[in-house]
């Protein structure tokens, strides 16, 4: 069981505001006291998903929390949209799908940055993805 | 719009990236690049990233991008000081950047860019900053 | 019943709790004499009494997370963590905050004789704001204990993987021992380090030293080889057994573009000569028959 010692929110509506959430992320990262190197793979996890969240998801929320489980603590970050959801799941994290034009690294990739990864979409449903380090 | 200053060095752009650019501030480098590479006829771009303190797909593809841009132009690129924990987590994410040429700092980037585009440009060089001569 | 009141009845016994707490702490014969005197003892159980009560004042709950506790967490945080690296056992950090019962609930008893009903609402208000700074107690006692145990263990890490200059341009690690992957990743992330610091191109990772190669250190040797080239460096792997080899293709390991020599020797011969060096012997025997 873990506790939540803080809760911050962004919206996330407008391409500048990729570069807030890799910021807030950054920050709260340092606060819990993640290694360098885990404060670059979350940072760069969230960078992908905030963008995908903007791109094909049309924009949405971006929650970040700090985690406390006895003395441990962890950082979380939650991206939840209301756009077209996904299909098929398995295959948007599959290494080089992409419906747009990218490299189809961004979902696969976000997964492997960090200690736990989920994600809950339909279609029509929209999408919610959340994403933890643990220090 | 801000736009990320390119400075030139003899044969040679130099790119410092400071910032944490947003996506439309890369693309904007990205096409000032190519541009410059073209009224220049520089042999050689050098792209600092020692401040950045992360690289995603995004920044990764753009990377790639003006590599081979300024190959097409007869130029070479060398992306300079990505720092450890960067490149680590590159790694992870699954970017490897197959065909961009890196360097240590900028002085080895030089040295590198030197070497490829060959002795026909010792001489120019030898006037603009280079510590070894 | 509300925090407080009991912030008032703490105040006006104020003298006489102090007084029994720090005498219950000294009694215990568990105050380490030998590690904090009693003139701080003292010093520190009233400055802690005062924040306890001003926090009461402001807070309506025994939640320590409330932001009128900070004061109250960030002394007994400060306690616990100094306690746990004078070399206090849990049990002794702890009592700073237990021995508190005995005066608390005295104040509380005579503070509502004859009220039966408010005397245990009082006591179960109190049990739990003292429990909670108890367990916050050890929380951070403990979690001071794991950074020094973290500390010692990379340290430790760090001083069984040396990387070392071996000339201009060119470090090496020899790795000796059995990688897990958490140690992997700790050298890799060190030799990383070393390559800017140094400004190295290349550099030489010996594995002569390791018994056996998994799929899992395998992969981190590789991602370190590509991390490496990223920034601008080129590794090469020496010290392959046969038998690692032999695994290493079993497990389908494609050490592919990464340079593998058979011993450092070698490595350091090819690593030379890419970075323009010549070796060269002065005449035959050289040195040795000079006079
Ligand atoms: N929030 C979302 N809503 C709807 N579809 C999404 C969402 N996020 C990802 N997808 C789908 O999953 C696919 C894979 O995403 P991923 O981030 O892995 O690759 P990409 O964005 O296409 O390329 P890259 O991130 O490498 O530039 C996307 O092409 C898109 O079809
Ligand atoms: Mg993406």
């Amino acid at each position: 069981m873990s506790t939540i010692l803080k809760t911050e929110k962004l919206d996330v509506s407008e391409e500048q505001h990729i570069v807030a959430v890799r910021q807030a992320v950054r920050r709260l990262a340092l606060e819990i006291k993640l290694s360098l190197v885990d404060q670059t793979k979350i940072v760069t996890a969230a960078s992908e998903l905030a963008r995908n969240l903007l791109i094909y998801g049309g924009g949405g929320e971006v929650i970040l929390r700090t985690l406390s489980a006895g003395i441990r603590h962890g950082l979380k970050v939650e991206f939840i949209d209301e756009g077209p959801g996904i299909e098929d799941l398995e295959l948007a994290l599959r290494d080089g799908f992409t419906s747009g034009g990218g490299m189809g690294l961004g979902l696969g990739g976000a997964k492997r940055l960090v200690n736990e990864f989920e994600i809950d979409s339909a279609p029509g449903r929209g999408t919610r993805i959340g994403i933890t380090r643990w220090k | 719009m801000d736009r990320i200053p390119i400075l030139t060095m003899g044969q040679f752009l130099l790119v410092t990236i400071q910032v944490d650019m947003h996506d439309r501030l890369a693309m904007a480098l990205q096409d000032d690049l190519t541009t410059r590479i073209t009224t220049s006829r520089a042999k050689g771009v050098l792209i600092d990233i020692s401040s950045l303190e992360i690289v995603d797909s995004f920044i990764g593809r753009m990377l790639g991008n003006i590599s081979s841009m300024a190959r097409v132009l007869g130029a070479e690129a060398v992306v300079v000081g990505m720092q450890p924990a960067v490149a680590i987590t590159l790694v992870e994410l699954g970017l490897s950047l197959d065909g961009v040429h890196t360097a240590l700092d900028v002085e080895k980037g030089m040295q590198l860019l030197r070497r490829y585009i060959g002795a026909e440009f010792e001489e120019s060089l030898s006037d603009v900053d280079d510590p070894e001569n | 019943m509300s925090l407080s009141k009991l912030s008032e009845i703490l105040n006006a016994d104020r003298t006489r709790l102090l007084a029994e707490w720090v005498s219950y702490q000294n009694e215990s014969g568990q105050v380490r004499g030998d590690l904090i005197t009693e003139r701080e003892l003292t010093r520190e159980s009233e400055q802690f009494f005062e924040l306890l009560r001003e926090a009461l004042g402001r807070e309506s709950s025994a939640e320590l997370h409330r932001p009128g506790y900070k004061g109250v967490r960030d002394f007994l945080g400060e306690l616990s963590r100094s306690r746990s690296r004078l070399g206090f056992t849990p049990s002794e950090t702890a009592l700073f905050i237990l021995s508190m019962k005995r005066p608390v609930f005295g104040a509380v008893q005579r503070a509502f004789a004859g009220d039966a009903a408010g005397q245990a609402a009082a006591l179960w208000m109190a049990t739990e704001l003292l429990d909670n700074l108890g367990l916050f107690t050890m929380e951070t006692f403990m979690e001071a204990r794991e950074e020094v145990i973290k500390g010692q263990q990379s340290d430790m890490l760090e001083l069984s993987t040396p990387v070392v200059q071996l000339w201009d341009g060119i470090v090496a690690l020899p790795l000796i021992g059995t990688l897990d992957s958490n140690r992997t990743s700790i050298v890799m992330e060190t030799l990383l380090q070393v390559i800017v610091q140094t400004r190295s191109e290349i550099a030489i990772i010996d594995i002569t030293g390791v018994p056996t190669v998994d799929t899992q250190v395998a992969q981190h040797l590789l991602k370190t080889v590509a991390a490496a080239r990223l920034m601008g460096a080129d590794c090469i792997i020496s010290g392959i057994r046969p038998q690692i080899a032999q695994t290493m293709v079993h497990l389908q390991i494609d050490l592919g573009n990464v340079i593998t020599k058979a011993t450092m020797a070698e490595a350091l011969r090819t690593a030379m000569h890419r970075s323009g060096f010549v070796v060269t012997r002065k005449s035959a025997g050289g040195l040795l028959h000079q006079k």
